[in-house]
């Protein structure tokens, strides 16, 4: 018997510690797992070993690369830090502008939800974290902070960056704590699509993606749609970004069912620090309400602007037209002095009018009934007249007609040329009905 | 004149290292490897405890210590996953066993022996974590790929070259 352990020593040990190690796999597998959820007591504990051999490493190590970064871009690299912060300025001045358009329809939604007794969740209070390491393991996602039970985290929390989120507390340590990252294969989350407005359930992948597949064909869900967090899952607060919908396939192994690729929002392979939110409120946050209040009275401040800013406008425009009216107007001219109408009073003042000064008519070649000045007054008229056409003559009236009307009398006068025009120096037409000069 | 007589390859050069190292090192390994990923996330593809299991028990050519040193610093990875604990414990005890049992018979100091071994337990590490995942833990949705399996045997293996050339400095000849 002792030759026999002694002639398979090696492989009796190998055997027993795949034993030992099989039955530790089963007792931790035997137990209903819920995606993501943490370990058993003991497993935690040995977990927590295992942390407290590595981690003081790794708060080491980090802790000189943070130094040297941070020695190099605050006092070293700072080349075009100015330019930046004028680029931030304007973006500042931009998102206040948006943030004023948006401000109003924030508060209305507020007050509404508020009507409705519509129970909200707004992030309350954060704990930023710095990350100083992961998993090592391509297979599983994970990376640890160093906040811990110290800074009251606790399991389940939801960690975030201002881009999106990031995934969940899983192991809470006393000085650290391990985040499943949502592209693990074990983790997920109750998304919104933004436009659709359609639920899903996000999970993870072995490959390090983020899918969506539980939902049928839908031609309303386009690449590029925005996904959000639903809420639902009691972890990730309603209506952080998730990320968008990078690609929509057929799934293999489910037919009925697409397979939707989202691309994170948060940036999940480079992450430096995060925020996990310890704390949510069903009303808005104090520093939110002021944001909102500083933004309307943004907009109303633009508000009061543009209304002022029209009415000048206005009585400017309302001015000009004046202007252009008394510049154009005719009866401005006086006809008894044409030069004195033609010139104008200041020499700029052409020039201001946006018409110019309106020329006196040029005398007319070929008088003919319609000409100006030639009508008659219509005392002179004689009914018949006009057709009396033997004479030849354009009948014409200089006096101007009588303020009351007086009985017409008989009368044919001579045709006089128009006072303020040259005699015609060709011969008249004989005919004035034919309107057709001689040749 | 003496004469020796060595009864096996194994008494010919069977080698030990200081505690010092024997304890630095894989722990050196498995710390680099959760650093590594944070400011290079493609450096994920290494796998530095994989490399120390096998340097250590080639070098040793005790299958009972390869076993231990592999399980030891499986169990340690996976306690830094959040996969359950033995995962890699039982890949790398086995891989442990395996080359050391080689080195008893191979010599293992040659760089053409080195690149085989090295590409070959890389592939055997994937084929084990496989069946590991898919059959003892049941999750269906584990697939592999094996191009990128091919592809991180080959990165793995060019990584270890120096690296066993730097750890050869480290043997104690008895």
């Amino acid at each position: 018997m002792e030759s026999f352990f002694t002639r398979f020593k090696n492989v009796l040990v190998l055997v027993a510690i795949l034993l030992a190690q099989t039955i530790g796999l089963a007792i931790q597998v035997r137990r209903p797992v819920e995606s993501g959820a943490p370990d058993g007591g003991k497993v935690t504990l040995i977990r927590y070993w295992a942390v407290s051999i590595v981690t003081p490493f790794e708060r080491f190590f980090h802790g000189i690369g943070s130094t040297v970064r941070g020695g190099w871009s605050n006092y070293i690299d700072l080349r075009h830090t100015r330019q930046q912060n004028h680029d931030l300025q304007q973006q500042i001045a931009r998102l206040r502008i948006e943030q004023a358009a948006l401000a109003e329809d924030a508060i209305q939604g507020h007050r509404l939800q508020s009507l409705l007794d519509f129970q909200q969740h707004y992030v309350a209070t954060t704990v930023a974290a710095q990350v100083i390491g992961t998993s090592g393991n391509d297979l599983s996602r994970v990376i640890y902070i160093d906040k811990g039970e110290a800074d009251h985290l606790k399991t389940d929390m939801a960690v975030i960056t201002p881009d999106g989120i990031v995934g969940k507390l899983r192991d809470v340590f006393p000085h650290t704590a391990q985040v499943l990252l949502i592209n693990d294969q074990t983790s997920g989350a109750g998304v919104l699509l933004a436009s659709t407005r359609i639920r899903a359930i996000l999970r993870g992948s072995t490959t390090g993606r983020i899918l969506i597949n539980n939902l049928t064909p839908d031609a309303r869900i386009k690449p590029g749609e925005q996904v959000l967090t639903s809420g639902g899952d009691q972890v990730y607060p309603r209506g952080l970004p998730v990320g968008t919908i990078d690609s929509i396939a057929t799934d293999p192994d489910h037919q009925p069912y697409t397979l939707i690729q989202l691309h994170p929002a948060a940036n999940l392979n480079q992450l430096e620090e995060v925020l996990v939110i310890t704390g949510t409120q069903s009303d808005l946050p104090v520093q939110a309400k002021k944001d909102l209040a500083a933004g309307a009275a943004t907009a109303e401040a633009q508000a009061a602007q543009k209304q002022l800013a029209d009415q000048q406008a206005a009585e400017a425009a309302a001015r000009s037209a004046a202007q252009i009216v008394a510049d154009r107007l005719p009866s401005l001219h006086d006809l008894d002095q044409p030069g004195a109408s033609a010139t104008p009073a200041t020499p700029g003042a052409a020039a201001a009018a946006p018409g110019g000064v309106v020329p006196h008519p040029l005398p007319t070649i070929h008088p003919d009934r319609y000409t100006q000045g030639t009508t008659p007054p219509a005392a002179d008229l004689k009914p018949g007249a006009a057709e009396d056409k033997s004479s030849g003559s354009i009948p014409q009236s200089t006096a101007p007609p009588p303020a009351t009307p007086e009985p017409a009398v008989p009368k044919i006068k001579k045709p006089q040329p128009p006072k303020d025009t040259e005699p015609p120096s060709t011969t008249q037409n004989p005919n004035p009905g034919t309107d057709k000069p001689n040749q | 004149m003496a004469t020796h007589s060595y009864t096996s390859r194994r008494e010919l050069e069977q080698h030990s290292f200081p505690p010092a190292v024997a304890l630095l090192v894989p722990l050196s390994a498995i710390v680099l490897q959760a650093l590594l990923p944070r400011p290079f996330p493609r450096l994920v593809i290494l796998d530095l405890p994989l490399i120390v299991t096998v340097f250590f028990a080639v070098s040793r050519r005790n299958p009972v210590a390869g076993t231990l040193t592999g399980a030891a610093i499986g169990l340690l990875q996976d306690a830094l996953t959040n996969q359950p604990i033995g995962v890699n414990g039982m890949a790398k005890s086995v891989i442990g066993y395996i080359a050391a049992s080689i080195g008893i018979q191979v010599d293992v100091d040659t760089l053409t022996t080195r690149v085989l071994i090295n590409f070959v337990f890389f592939l055997l590490n994937s084929f084990l974590l496989f069946l590991i995942n898919r059959r003892l833990l049941g999750l269906t949705s584990f697939h592999i790929q094996w191009v990128h399996e091919l592809i991180r045997a080959a990165i793995n293996t060019a990584v270890a070259l120096p690296i066993f050339f730097l750890l050869d400095n480290t043997k104690r000849r008895e």
